[in-house]
């Protein structure tokens, strides 16, 4: 179903083309331990964004020679499925695809204790199902609870979202029409205990003044999700807990 | 000096438990003088120290572990055997002869093969050293037969209870033995394969219910209303 290119993304009244507001997020769903044969694991749909994060380890390295004597090494694959965008994507990972696997892997380091298993290894799949913008963040907020699920000892939860510019507004978690047709794109990800910020870009251009609105939404954004990341990642066990003490 | 969640309260990584003048436990870590946890699980205090008994974790190897693992490798030497953890253990080939071993006329296979299950026990491990594993000592060496369970290690000491009561219970219940390694793989081994069958479930109800209270009273029950739907089946039969 190919997508026309409307004429306008923000109506006057404040509506976006898919009917949120300007700081609304799109609606999400997440669950915790969905695969049982990976160490850890975690689904998200935000919006029309699909997608499902496993990770594997701490283990052996293999390629033995890229262990690290004093920490373990964390890697991590961001992968879109030849199904997930319109038109039928390679399934061979694209120029894109392996920044966006660095990039998430660098802002996941900071909360993870690599240096407590040296000469191993912390594997993350991030694979995209269905794709609708955002997705490098909410693979980031997925690969997070995925870590903590399999029991990584970390810092702090990593959630990630965007904020942008659109038809001169500032508006909160775009999708891919929005990403496309507005004037900026600011995906920022965030480990809120600390309060350190792990992911910074920017994709087009704002003045200043601009810019620390929209990082200032993509926090609060951020903080929001938050609230929904750690209820997920609790629910398995309070479910079992309200089951049995009925 | 604030605590700022109760004890058995459910907590993720980053929660912020306490601030001031205490000591970090396990899953706990300390930055200026916070305290924030470091995995799923629920808090708990002991005087000072502040600790989070995880829901789910991985097996660190310590010396003295009794540990059940797999054989993956025969080497020249020895053997390399999955114990369920980070690293690889090795079991030398002097350990299990009582003569000196000769790599040429020792026949290792014969002893370990690859995909044995044995019990073992870790004598030497740190940082910079994978785990070394020995079998001379009663009660170690290779599984011959039995279940094996596999759980979160974490939740090892739930399992056995306090003083033992949880898996005296389960054997004195379904009238299996049980070897517990502490790297959460568990070797059971009854008189009938229902009897086996039926410890299995009451582990895996441990497993799945480790966080709350009341737990050997509900895995008692459990295994009293089973037991009589066995023998009603067997009785039809």
């Amino acid at each position: 179903m190919p997508q026309k290119k409307p004429e306008k993304l923000i109506e006057e009244n404040d509506v976006r083309i898919d009917g949120r507001k300007l700081d609304e997020l799109r609606p999400v769903k997440i669950e915790v331990g969905v695969l049982a044969n990976a160490d850890g694991s975690a689904y998200i749909e935000q919006g029309k964004n699909k997608i499902l994060a496993a990770v594997y380890g701490p283990k052996e390295v293999h390629p033995r020679h890229l262990a690290l004597p004093d920490r373990a090494v964390l890697r991590c694959r961001y992968h879109m499925a030849p199904f997930s965008v319109e038109e039928r994507k390679s399934p061979a990972p694209s120029r894109r695809e392996i920044e966006l696997s660095k990039v998430i892997r660098e802002a996941l380091e900071p909360s993870v204790f690599v240096e407590y298993y040296p000469r191993t290894s912390i594997d993350i799949f991030i694979e995209v199902l269905q794709a609708d913008g955002g997705t490098r963040c909410a693979g980031l907020t997925v690969a997070s609870l995925a870590l903590a699920d399999g029991g990584i000892p970390m810092r702090d939860l990593v959630v990630a979202c965007a904020a942008g510019k659109v038809d001169g507004r500032f508006v909160l978690d775009l999708s891919d029409l929005e990403d496309k047709g507005g004037e900026a794109d600011v995906p920022l990800a965030l480990m809120p205990n600390l309060n350190a910020i792990t992911l910074l870009q920017m994709d087009g251009s704002l003045m200043i003044d601009e810019f620390e609105k929209v990082v200032n939404l993509a926090l609060d954004g951020c903080r929001r999700l938050y609230t929904f990341q750690k209820e997920a990642l609790k629910l398995k066990y309070i479910a079992v807990k309200e089951a049995v003490e009925e | 000096m604030p605590l700022f969640y109760e004890r058995k309260q459910l907590v993720t990584p980053g929660d912020l438990l306490a601030e001031g003048d205490y000591m970090t436990g396990d899953n706990t870590y300390k930055d200026d003088d916070k305290i924030y946890a470091s995995r799923v699980g629920l808090v708990d205090y002991e005087d000072r120290k502040v600790y989070v008994v995880a829901l789910k974790a991985f097996y660190i190897p310590s010396v003295g572990d009794t540990v059940i693992g797999k054989v993956v490798e025969l080497g020249t030497s020895g053997w390399t055997i999955d114990v369920n953890a980070p690293y690889l253990a090795m079991l030398q080939a002097s350990d299990v002869m009582d003569r000196p071993f000769r790599p040429r006329t020792s026949d290792l296979p014969s002893i370990f093969d690859v995909g044995d299950v044995i019990i073992a026990k870790i004598v030497a491990y740190n940082r910079t050293r994978d785990p070394l594993l020995t079998v001379r000592e009663p009660g170690l060496g290779k599984i011959m037969r039995g279940t094996l369970v596999k759980i979160t290690p974490t939740k090892i000491p739930r399992v056995i209870g306090r003083k033992g009561s949880m898996v005296s219970m389960i054997k004195r219940e379904t009238e299996c033995q049980i070897t517990i390694g502490q790297n959460g793989l568990i070797l059971i081994s009854g008189k009938t394969p229902e009897d086996e069958r039926l410890a299995v479930m009451a582990l895996h109800k441990i497993e799945e219910e480790s966080h709350t209270s009341g737990l050997t009273d509900r895995v008692t029950e459990m295994l009293r209303k089973k037991k009589e739907g066995v023998e009603h089946a067997q009785k039809k039969n």
